[in-house]
């Protein structure tokens, strides 16, 4: 988790991303930054996110997405 | 024809009820599209103002679309503004281009407020709401000139003062001539629209759909982080052309999204904005081999495009794609320093003449002097061509060769170099998604910013194979993510100044 932060802080910072809930429906995560965080994720964690996890309910929070991190990753 | 509003109501008289521009909540059909535009244009047009600057304050809505039209029904020109601009921003452009009036969202208000404008402002309802004058529109109509102003269209993603291009009614009937033409746009055409209405691009499919009755498909913006939606909504509105940047285009190739999900409909691809990686494009051919490719380049200057380059062969996914042969209707010349036509294989700087180069930049006369220039190669009468910044050269099959911004072109360790050329290298890498080359002169130091899998002893060991040594990076630096700006295109302004000491 610890490092999902950081990369999702280098993604876009000033973010209060530990307690955020609505990092795409309220905009907070554009598309272009999106992109960009699937890319740094599948890098670091060496999972393969398909087009099929790309869904706004696995991004709206950092917890959602350290979910799917987690589901990937077995 | 003189204005683009002729044009279009000839479209309307053709296609009344056919759907000329929607997104995913609204739709305007062609008559709907003029009716709006007709309402808005006389809530403008009442003001007795001419020729002056209207300020759209609105996201990217079918009724920005009539707004655009309404403004031009008005005898005024339009300036659209990013609604997630920064406030101090707009303010300059405002300070620019000085709008009597300004159009907005009615969620936008408080952001107005902060503007600080005190002319005539509506809420896009308020200026719908008035009842058409057709006697005042079309009297407005028969005193425009082709040479009036259509909008004044701000770059993005610079520092300093923004530099409003102006554009007129001439200008992009001229230019999308070429572009019908080319592309054979017809009524049949639906365009996926990716491209804000801020930026030179949408001109091209805006313009295109109103004046042969094909459809504008608004893309809404957040499906571009959603891929699967995004191909649903291409194929629910059967949209068979787009006209997208490349990073939107990568998007597709960097997650192999066609093994899982396909555009069924689609038949012509086109792109400019920034280079195209081949390896990229080539992913794209590799599904749909007989959709027609093209590469379009040209800046903002020149309406949009100025050159352009049909893909006819196979390229390597380490070569470059040319970026072709003038428009037709459209001159260009490549001019050494000396202001010299250059021989075929020198590099030199693009000039571009012709009725596709705007009027020059609002209230600017300093800087229109210094990009609308005289032409170089005749001095018999007043010619002013645009002066592109852009360095190219032809090829031996008599082609353009994009080889990098003027801006970009540095001289390091006795070279000449492109930093394009380094980029080119690297991407043709596997596991690099994206890259940029910077130079920081101050150090004599050329850095690669890239984002992807390779490691930087990677991408450098990599490099050596591709590069001479003089072009290699003495700096890497990988990044998580890379930055984009508002347009979708890598932001080097940002990545200069946080990587190159100024």
């Amino acid at each position: 988790m610890e490092k999902l932060l950081e990369i999702l802080e280098e993604v876009k910072p000033g973010v209060d991303f530990e307690n955020e809930t609505e990092l795409v429906d309220s905009g907070i995560l554009d598309s272009m930054t999106i992109i960009r965080l699937v890319t740094a994720i599948s890098d670091e964690y060496d999972i393969e996110i398909t087009p099929l996890d790309l869904v706004p309910e696995n991004f709206n929070s950092a917890k959602a997405i350290y979910e799917l991190i987690e589901r990937l990753s077995d | 024809m003189k204005t683009i509003i002729q044009s279009f109501e000839k479209t309307v008289n053709t296609f009344p009820d056919k759907t000329a521009v929607n997104d995913e909540i609204s739709s305007l059909s062609y008559t709907e599209l003029r009716d709006s535009a007709k309402r808005i244009g006389t809530s403008l047009a009442v003001s007795g103002k001419r020729k002056g600057a209207v300020a759209l304050y609105l996201k990217k809505t079918p009724v920005c679309a009539a707004a655009m039209l309404g403004t031009a029904y008005s005898g005024n020109f339009y300036v659209v503004i990013d609604t997630a601009m920064p406030v101090e921003r707009i303010k300059s452009i405002f300070a620019a281009v000085k709008p009597f009036a300004v159009i907005y969202e009615e969620e936008l208000s408080e952001s107005l407020n902060d503007i600080g404008f005190e002319g005539l402002s509506l809420t896009s309802a308020e200026a719908l709401s008035a009842e058409a004058d057709d006697k005042l529109l079309s009297e407005i109509q028969c005193k425009m000139t082709s040479t009036d102003l259509l909008y004044c269209l701000f770059t993005s993603g610079s520092t300093g003062v923004p530099k409003g291009t102006a554009v007129t009614h001439g200008n992009v009937l001229s230019y999308t001539d070429w572009f019908i033409n080319t592309f054979d746009i017809t009524s049949e055409t639906i365009f996926g629209s990716q491209t804000p209405f801020y930026f030179s691009m949408s001109v091209t499919d805006f313009y295109s759909s109103l004046r042969t009755g094909a459809q504008l498909a608004i893309i809404p913006k957040k499906y571009f982080a959603f891929p699967v939606k995004l191909v649903q909504y291409m194929n629910e509105k059967k949209v068979n052309t787009i006209y997208w940047v490349p990073s939107a285009l990568c998007i597709a190739a960097n997650m192999d999204l066609f093994k899982y999900m396909k555009p069924e409909y689609l038949r012509t691809v086109l792109f400019a904005g920034e280079v195209m990686p081949v390896k990229k494009l080539n992913y794209w051919i590799s599904y749909y081999p007989d959709v027609k490719y093209a590469n379009l380049f040209g800046p903002t200057e020149t309406t949009d495009i100025c050159t352009y380059y049909t893909v006819d062969r196979s390229f390597e996914d380490s070569e470059a794609l040319p970026i072709g042969a003038a428009c037709d209707n459209c001159s260009v010349a490549v001019i050494s320093e000396d202001g010299k036509e250059c021989a075929p294989g020198e590099e030199g700087e693009l000039y571009v003449g012709g009725p596709f180069v705007a009027a020059g930049y609002y209230n600017n006369p300093e800087k229109t002097a210094e990009a609308f220039v005289l032409n170089p190669l005749q001095s018999a009468y007043p010619e002013i061509v645009y002066k592109t910044g852009d360095i190219v050269k032809y090829n031996d099959r008599g082609e353009l060769l994009y080889c990098g911004r003027k801006d970009f072109q540095i001289k390091h360790m006795g070279y000449r170099i492109e930093l394009g050329e380094i980029e080119n290298a690297a991407l043709a890498e596997e596991g690099l998604k994206s890259c940029a080359c910077l130079f920081d002169k101050i150090n004599d130091k050329i850095i690669i910013v890239y984002e992807g899998s390779l490691s930087e002893d990677e991408l450098l060991s990599a490099l050596k194979k591709r590069v001479p040594d003089y072009m290699m990076p003495a700096v890497y630096k990988k990044l998580a993510a890379m930055p984009h700006n508002s347009n979708g295109k890598i932001d080097r302004a940002l990545l200069k100044k946080e990587y190159c000491p100024q």
